[in-house]
């Protein structure tokens, strides 16, 4: 069936495009929770200065930002049956799941881009402040907590804006791993009606909401945690860059 | 051909993909630049309605993920097209090639990139250089043409290099609509090896060979194009 929109299928889907909406909302959510808990030490541990410290993360994130993420999810969730440790281990009922292959396979991949966003902002921290810190006495680990930290955090905010922004969209990758996603449900709702400008478009116009929305807010949260400085940050929304 | 690479007799299957994957990359980086410069111009126009064609370009297709509007094009235009067609009378059928398809999307994507990307350089460039060409008695398009595009090229050049690096690993997306590049050919051998770890392994490898290469390439031609610039 084809010629104008079809409206009334776009609002009969609503429903089961909502429960999308929530398993997409939900991956972002605990992807960016997981990258954030890997990549804040292992940020600090790149941004070493000893070679033997910061080279091995320093593989781990060439590895991982020179590949697809398509790779790197394939990887996990087809790759790992290949050993039968893996499915013999109690873990299997795990990494069998469409769900959490990718949890795992996007966790790590923006970690990698988070920790290379969090050493490059340890690395332009002014040293001067630094030895302000320590001519004042204060022990490395208080200067990293009340120096480097706030000053790292003011740097990197655009920078990591924009890889929320990524994961957002790049969380489309589950309906290829059978997650009911936003993506998922789509596809599942066109294979059974034939439709695919209206489920299509009509995802296409909650991720460019979300986009924004993402985007609108965390300039927000920017211009707000900054209001006290000269040259601060305005809420203004420019569209999201690449990585 | 390396051993590891050869999985079973199925190894040149890999390379044969790593070779469609280079080609889709550089076609769909020529529409992207030739987008981008476009989509530059118009958002920098002095017409309101090209301002707002190029911005809503780079606005929209940067908040929608490219697996959509690749599934979008292909399955959406595919019904179009028979759609179309069947006007005329009759039963068609389409099948869209997967080649130009996946080489339309990404270029149309990654032109909204690097439409900001211009657009950055083009502001870049002094207004006064401009003015000068202009009071000598350059017309709009020699201006262009020997002022502000050979600029814009030098100062688009890192985020230019960052833009292939992208579109590169995104081309495995075309996977999806059945182009049989890197990513779908590791999907394919992955069963008739038994191996799929090893298989996804060899064709990141293949990946990773080919963004480091680009990294030493993009990293000479920054070094390049900011030659006989003092940096600060």
């Amino acid at each position: 069936m084809l010629g104008p929109f079809d409206l009334a299928l776009v609002w009969s889907s609503l429903p089961e495009l909502a429960s999308g909406l929530v398993v997409t909302l939900q991956l972002t959510l605990l992807t960016i929770l997981g990258g954030i808990v890997l990549s804040v030490p292992l940020g600090v541990l790149r941004s070493a200065p000893s070679k033997w410290v910061s080279g091995p993360i320093w593989a781990y994130t060439y590895f991982f930002r020179g590949t697809p993420m398509l790779i790197q999810l394939f990887l996990i969730y087809y790759g790992l049956a290949q050993f039968k440790a893996v499915r013999g281990s109690g873990l299997w009922f795990i990494l069998r799941e469409g769900y959490w292959c990718c949890l795992i396979a996007f966790t790590l991949n923006t970690a990698a881009y988070t920790i290379e966003i969090i050493a490059g902002a340890l690395r332009n921290v002014p040293l001067a402040d630094i030895e302000a810190a320590r001519a004042m006495g204060m022990s490395p680990f208080a200067i990293l907590r009340r120096i480097k930290f706030p000053i790292a955090l003011r740097i990197l905010f655009p920078a990591y804006t924009n890889e929320v922004v990524f994961i957002l969209q790049s969380t489309s990758l589950a309906s290829l791993v059978t997650v009911m996603d936003l993506t998922g449900v789509a596809r599942v709702i066109i294979a059974r009606t034939f439709s695919p400008y209206e489920l299509f478009i009509t995802i296409g116009l909650v991720y460019l909401a979300l986009t924004y929305l993402t985007l609108w807010g965390f300039r927000r949260v920017e211009a707000h945690l900054y209001r006290h400085l000269r040259g601060r940050p305005v809420a203004v929304v420019e569209g999201p860059a690449l990585r | 051909m390396p051993s590891f690479l050869d999985l079973k007799g199925y190894g040149h299957l890999l390379i044969d993909g790593a070779m469609i994957t280079l080609s889709v990359g550089v076609a769909a980086m020529a529409v992207a630049l030739s987008l981008g410069i476009m989509g530059a111009l118009a958002r920098l126009s002095s017409h309101a309605a090209l301002r707002g064609l190029g911005t809503t370009y780079a606005t929209v297709i940067r908040g929608i993920p490219e697996l959509v509007l690749m599934l979008l094009v292909y399955y959406g235009g595919t019904v179009l097209l028979q759609w179309l067609l069947s006007l005329g009378g009759g039963d068609v059928r389409v099948d869209l090639n997967a080649f130009l398809a996946g080489t339309l999307v990404l270029g149309f994507v990654y032109g909204a990139y690097a439409t900001e990307i211009f657009r950055g350089a083009f502001l870049a460039i002094p207004k006064g250089q401009v003015e000068a060409a202009h009071a000598y008695g350059m017309t709009n398009g020699q201006v262009f043409f020997r002022i502000k595009l050979p600029q814009a090229w030098r100062l688009a050049i890192p985020g230019l290099g960052n833009l292939w690096l992208t579109l590169l690993k995104a081309t495995s997306i075309t996977s999806v609509i059945g182009l049989t590049e890197l990513a779908r050919q590791a999907d394919l051998i992955k069963a008739p090896t038994k191996m799929p770890f090893t298989v996804f392994f060899a064709a990141s490898l293949l990946y990773l060979a080919m963004t480091a290469i680009s990294d030493l390439v993009r990293i000479r031609a920054e070094r390049w194009a900011s030659s006989g610039f003092r940096r600060s």
